[in-house]
């Protein structure tokens, strides 16, 4: 294949299968720890406390699998990194986080279409995942599996109660399924890093997953009375590091505190 | 002729013998006006408080503490729930209720008009805010309202996870580096008055606590409460080696109690009337939050509806 020049004109070196790993692993930490990043904004601001509080418990779920995720890539990777370096002391090309995952919260609606699209993906990856080869990775993945069905019940209640709600609802639930849709499509490419965790049965391709996928998606508009953008285009880059403006912001406040005080331990 | 009761002096007679007032109950209303307000407020309070902490979520400097911090905030939530369901078994709705925080009707607790500005508010809030309420709701746990005393026991043993969290975090700092002790010490500095604040004003000047000591709802005045406090706190800084900012703070050897300066209750008033840092600020949010959600409601309720008309209609 030639050479083209472009916005992610990154080529892909070889890499060994441990770097492999410790890639893949990481890519599923910075998506569950950017999405329980914006998440956990919510907190206080729900449109109902009962709301409020599953929020939070949701961004609890993912914040904590992004803790064990990092703990078993800092074990992969071991050099005495912990799981805060990477949480903390990466930069955005770094952080390998679907672009879908730090999209603002916007209203309640556009978090709904956010969570709908990624929480279904995850429940495909999560299922499959709890059979990985890794017997690590296999052991986080029983574990989260549970919570992860829950999440994906929980935003398609939302998104079918909002599409089959008011007149106002349905149009706001259309718009935010319109306005998020050019992030869903990077969610199934398919890299070397992917390829070769699928060779050796420790990952999953979400390619594969694709059809599961789009018959649940299917399902749930279905119910929600909304219709799927017909559009095929989706921006990329996430997986390689290449981000929206929003993530340098998301780092910034998170990062603010240890990147300040370098010698302290919190 | 046998001795004639009105219905408030067997009431009163039923408090003292320490039984638990139930919502079915025969009460006074001015006894059922009280405990709205008490229990409204410690809701609103609960709901309110989730501002100053929330605020620090996202920039929580370990993964570990942005959890706990997460999960803490969340408790309060819960706590705010529980106690709104348990306020509603007198006969009023958690929608009115609402309207009564966001008009200015009721009140909370003035502690959460103060801004948390850096990281070690977290630990000073934890530490003093969650231990002040603590010293509170323990004696609130034998109120003589049913559903109340039940409340507070199932939320003192969260709220005491909290106050130790909160103490975890100044005593990292207060063993961190120089920065980290002086972001520490900062903290207890502005915190610390606040905090002795929360126990109301002093036994004489507030008009309310009398009536609620005989009907038992209050079991023990704000200065005890107060003096409780300062003498479980006070060494709890010293072991960490941190200065309560009070030049007349010492032990006094014939009371086995701490003696400490006075308050600035032009501040307090202040406060509690609406003129605090952050007065506007919360209740702007609260309402912002509600507002925003109101299509987000209305939809749930359009939902709910038309599904009870579907379950209907195919069982029809």
């Amino acid at each position: 294949m030639s050479f083209k020049g472009g916005w992610l004109n990154i080529t892909e070196q070889k890499i060994s299968e441990k770097e492999a790993l410790l890639q893949y692993v990481l890519r599923l930490a910075d998506d569950a720890l950017i999405l329980g990043q914006r998440l956990s904004e919510w907190c206080s601001k729900g449109p109902v406390l009962e709301q409020d509080i599953a929020m939070s418990n949701m961004a609890l779920d993912h914040i904590g699998r992004a803790r064990l995720l990092y703990q078993m890539a800092a074990e992969i990777k071991g050099d005495g990194t912990t799981e805060d370096d990477f949480a903390y002391k990466r930069d955005t090309n770094e952080f390998k986080n679907f672009l879908l995952l730090e999209q603002p919260n916007g209203h309640w609606g556009d978090t709904i279409a956010k969570l709908v699209f990624y929480d279904t993906l995850n429940y495909f990856l999560f299922e499959k995942l709890t059979e990985s080869a890794n017997e690590n990775l296999a052991g986080i993945a029983q574990k989260a599996i549970k919570e992860i069905t829950y999440h994906a019940q929980w935003s398609a209640e939302w998104m079918i109660r909002l599409g089959d709600g008011t007149e106002e609802s349905k149009q706001k639930m259309q718009k935010s399924i319109d306005d998020i849709w050019m992030w869903v499509g990077e969610m199934f490419e398919t890299d070397q890093v992917e390829e070769m965790m699928a060779v050796a049965s420790i990952g999953y391709k979400t390619a594969d997953l694709k059809d599961a996928w789009q018959s649940k998606i299917n399902q749930v508009m279905e119910m929600a009375t909304l219709t799927l953008p017909t559009d095929t285009w989706a921006q990329t880059g996430g997986r390689k590091g290449v981000h929206s403006e929003h993530l340098g912001y998301i780092l910034a406040e998170m990062q603010f505190l240890p990147r300040a005080y370098p010698d302290a331990k919190w | 002729m046998g001795e004639e009761y009105s219905l408030e002096d067997r009431f009163q007679q039923y408090v003292e013998a320490e039984n638990k007032v139930e919502p079915k109950d025969w009460m006074p209303e001015k006894y059922r006006q009280t405990v709205i307000r008490q229990m409204s407020q410690h809701a609103h309070s609960e709901v309110i408080g989730m501002q100053p902490e929330a605020n620090w979520i996202t920039r929580a400097p370990s993964l570990r503490s942005k959890l706990i911090l997460l999960a803490k905030v969340q408790d309060e939530a819960g706590h705010g729930l529980y106690l709104y369901s348990a306020t509603e078994t007198l006969g009023i709705t958690r929608d009115e209720l609402i309207n009564q925080l966001q008009t200015g009707k009721a009140k909370y607790s003035s502690i959460f008009n103060y801004p948390t500005v850096t990281w070690a508010d977290m630990g000073a809030v934890g530490w003093l805010v969650d231990g002040a309420a603590i010293q509170n709701q323990v004696m609130l746990c034998r109120t003589s309202y049913g559903p109340y005393a039940r409340a507070m026991v199932k939320i003192c043993k969260e709220e005491s996870f909290h106050q130790r969290q909160g103490y975890e975090i100044m005593m990292r700092l207060a063993a961190g580096t120089k920065e980290q002790k002086a972001m520490a010490q900062d903290a207890l500095n502005r915190w610390w008055w606040p905090s002795l604040m929360m126990f109301g004003p002093s036994d004489d000047n507030s008009p309310n606590s009398a009536q609620s000591m005989k009907w038992r709802i209050k079991r023990k005045s704000n200065d005890t409460l107060r003096q409780e406090f300062v003498d479980k706190t006070v060494p709890q800084a010293e072991f960490i080696g941190l200065t309560i900012p009070d030049p007349d703070l010492k032990w006094n050897e014939e009371r086995k109690s701490y003696d400490f300066g006075e308050m600035n209750w032009d501040e307090f008033y202040a406060v509690v009337k609406g003129n605090g840092p952050c007065n506007k600020q919360r209740i702007i949010n609260h309402i912002k939050a509600h507002e925003e959600g109101a299509w987000v409601r209305e939809a749930a309720n359009a939902y709910a509806k038309k599904q009870q008309a579907r379950k209907k209609q195919s069982a029809a």
